[in-house]
């Protein structure tokens, strides 16, 4: 594997993030959005922590305070995506109506992980070497179903939007407009590990940068005496296996592909240094669970081994203890006495049992967070309640997003 | 069971294969897990394979993490076995290479050259025919003139991946028209698709699952694959009777009234609301998942339902599980 550049590709100098501080404790949602230094926000996290929800409350939350945001979602549940206004997939970040103030606006996008490779073929490849890779179909497989695409391309959207945004920025000499964005909040794939999508842009080069694909490559332009007997064996093995038609089409394949190689390395190391640059922030989502929490330090580990500046935990969905001055023990003495009371009764022990219950989940859910943070006193951290139905409009995505600033849900 | 076993070995392609997938998080490793502990307590000699790499099935039945061989992990009550294996797709096509073609130098140089990498990884449908075609082998194995296993559990890839994945030779026709990798995608596809095949799907009660799982069915029932049943798992059994959630909601019991009885009880009468307001919550929360419940019974498929257990998945839960996918009639 070749060096990763560490310097912002930007060439912006470096700056310390106040929430990166060495000191832990709560973390400051609303100091990151006015932060217009923070040009990144990535939510990081395990599958099924409320990661896409915590992505676009956050883009929302921005865009009423003044900034100017393209959210970026991965696979939005089909009520969030309505509520964005993203009734199709078409790759492209689309206005939302109704967000933003005081000059703020909210862009939004689904990625369609196809699309995104497509396109990048035909950026960098000739119209009719593009047409030759696109119906090709070991490039079909890789671009449709090879695990790691997905996360990939989400980095490659990334690194487009960013340049967007970026070219912008340098242009404005003669540009009076604004740029589209000054703020993009990217939503993570939901993968099998939260670490998948820092290892995929690696696995994804080094398959493509393989031995095989070289050999593959020689023939059709290195010199003869690179057939060596080891690759008779395994190109006679492989026609015997799959048919000889299969062998043109891989190396139809690469010898289309060699042209992007480089492009695609190049890029992929770009875009991680983006990622380890000092305008973007990251934040690990977790739910109060201790797998996802175990997850969770893994990630702010491996996010502080790859130089990559992580901006806080959230806790996503905790549970409220519920109504203070009951101890479980006692609620669980009384609802047992009311059982056999009158209607009233009997429905107020229900009551008490429910309590009960709440007041365990309660606690199991404050040791979990409890031993992360002893685990990692310097990662500010934030809890945000669970909501009792879901989300699916911009007045929900408010709420959530006011809830991740540690408003409280009463006075939101 | 022996007789009977004989005969449905005469008739059948291959023993009975239960397919389990759900979407992410959902704990289909689990539920797969807790089907071949059913069996076996039935007294099944049981075969549980995963096929992602996970090694999610050593976890759940605590041993150490399971190589490609066929182990024994558990024993059900009633004298059946669950046996488990962890498929590889490399090492399944050097063994397929080694079975068929005695490629053993041949094999070596295909690895040396990375082509096994580049095979199982982004060749069309070659990784799922390797992995499918293990499980083929084994539903198929005979002992003599009974099939090796009873059943054959597989802990299958997400519901998003479910039908193509299952669908092996639509992939391959694309790549390999000819030849022995097309051959055996075409009779995988004939196990996949005759009656001792069952395909369940788990899931949970919220939005994002449920709708999954219509799509996954959908796409099940489109290409012929058997769909066996829908799998709620981790269901929380609700502290709130009916009648109390409809007093909750419409607000019949006032505050007042559950302050008068929490000061009968000498507890803090000012805890009312908040206990009102929990009670709500859980009423809405339950509204939704009825909600959910209703669309998934909609599509016909028998619903059965596994509860939330508190505590965590250990062995004694698995056995809890088991019960109840006996219980609602899966296992």
């Amino acid at each position: 594997m070749t060096a990763r550049v560490r310097t912002s590709p930007t060439g912006r100098p470096g700056r310390p993030r106040a929430a990166n501080g060495a000191t832990g404790g709560a973390l400051d949602v609303d100091a990151l959005l006015a932060d217009r230094g923070v040009e990144i926000i990535v939510c990081c996290g395990s599958g099924g922590v409320g990661k896409t929800t915590t992505s676009a409350a956050l883009a929302l939350r921005a865009a009423e305070q003044g900034r100017r945001v393209c959210v970026l979602t991965i696979d939005p549940a089909r009520r969030l995506a309505q509520s964005l206004g993203l009734t199709e997939l078409d790759n492209v970040p689309r206005p939302v109506e109704g967000a933003g103030a005081d000059g703020g606006s909210l862009d939004a996008m689904m990625l369609d992980m196809k699309r995104t490779f497509d396109e990048v073929v035909e950026a960098h490849a000739s119209p009719e070497k593009a047409a030759q890779i696109l119906s090709n179909p070991f490039y079909m497989a890789l671009s449709s179903s090879f695990a790691g695409t997905q996360e990939y391309m989400a980095m490659e959207k990334l690194g487009q939007l960013h340049g967007q945004a970026t070219s912008f920025i340098q242009d404005r000499a003669e540009d009076t407009s604004d740029p589209p964005w000054d703020l993009i909040v990217v939503d993570t794939p939901p993968s099998r590990s939260a670490l998948d999508f820092l290892d995929a842009p690696e696995r994804l080069s080094s398959l493509l940068d393989g031995r095989f694909v070289r050999v593959m490559l020689a023939p059709a332009k290195g010199p003869a005496k690179l057939f060596s007997a080891g690759l008779g064996l395994v190109t006679g093995a492989l026609n015997k296996l799959l048919g000889a038609q299969v062998l043109t089409d891989v190396q139809t394949f690469v010898a289309a592909f060699d042209t992007l190689f480089g492009g695609f390395r190049q890029r992929a190391e770009s875009t991680f240094a983006l990622l380890q640059a000092p305008q973007t922030a990251f934040l690990v989502v977790a739910a109060p669970e201790s797998v996802a929490m175990r997850e969770a330090a893994y990630f702010v580990e491996r996010l502080a081994g790859e130089g990559m500046p992580l901006a806080g935990l959230v806790v996503n969905r905790v549970h409220p203890g519920g109504a203070p001055g009951i101890g479980s023990v006692e609620a669980e003495a009384a609802a047992h006495k009311l059982a056999n009371g009158d209607e009233a009764e009997q429905q107020v022990a229900e009551l008490l049992t429910l309590h009960t219950e709440r007041r365990r989940t309660a606690a199991r859910e404050t040791r979990v967070t409890k031993s992360f943070r002893a685990a990692h006193p310097s990662v500010p951290t934030m809890s945000v309640p669970a909501l009792a139905g879901d989300v699916h409009d911009l007045e929900s995505l408010r709420l959530i997003g006011a809830l991740l600033a540690g408003e409280d849900e009463a006075t939101s | 069971m022996c007789t009977e076993g004989r005969y449905a070995a005469l008739v059948a392609l291959s023993t009975q294969l239960h397919v389990v997938t759900g979407k992410g998080g959902t704990g289909k490793t689990t539920v797969a897990a807790a089907l071949a502990t059913a069996l076996a307590d039935a007294g099944q000699r049981v075969l549980l394979c995963e096929v992602e790499g996970r090694q999610g099935i050593a976890q759940l039945f605590d041993v150490p993490p399971l190589p490609y061989e066929e182990r024994k992990v558990a024993a059900g009550l009633g004298g059946g076995e669950v046996f488990a294996l962890a498929v590889d797709p490399e090492a399944a096509l050097l063994e397929y290479l080694d079975m068929y073609y005695r490629l053993g130098r041949a094999g070596k140089a295909l690895d040396r050259f990375g082509v096994i990498d580049f095979a199982t990884t982004i060749a069309p449908g070659v990784r799922d025919v390797l992995l499918t075609g293990k499980v083929y082998e084994a539903a198929r194995r005979r002992d003599g003139d009974q099939f090796a296993y009873d059943a054959v559990i597989l802990d299958a890839p997400p519901t998003g991946r479910i039908t193509r994945f299952l669908n092996v030779n639509a992939e391959v026709a694309g790549l390999a028209k000819v030849g022995p990798v097309r051959k055996q995608a075409d009779s995988i596809m004939r196990m996949m698709h005759a009656p001792t095949t069952r395909v369940h799907v788990v899931t949970l009660l919220e939005e994002m699952p449920v709708q999954e799982t219509l799509d996954g069915i959908t796409g099940l029932r489109r290409t012929g694959l058997p769909v066996g049943n829908i799998i709620v798992n981790l269901v929380r059994t609700g502290a709130l009777s009916p009648a109390t959630q409809e007093a909750v909601g419409s607000g019949d019991l006032t505050t007042d009234a559950v302050a008068a009885v929490l000061r009968a009880v000498a507890l803090d009468p000012d805890a009312a609301p908040a206990l009102l307001d929990a009670g709500r919550a859980s009423r809405e929360r339950q509204l939704l998942q009825d909600r959910q419940s209703a669309r998934l019974r909609a599509t016909g498929v028998p619903v059965a339902t596994l509860p939330l257990l508190r505590d965590g998945i250990d062995l004694g839960a698995l056995y809890e599980l088991a019960r109840a996918l006996r219980d609602e009639g899966v296992a």
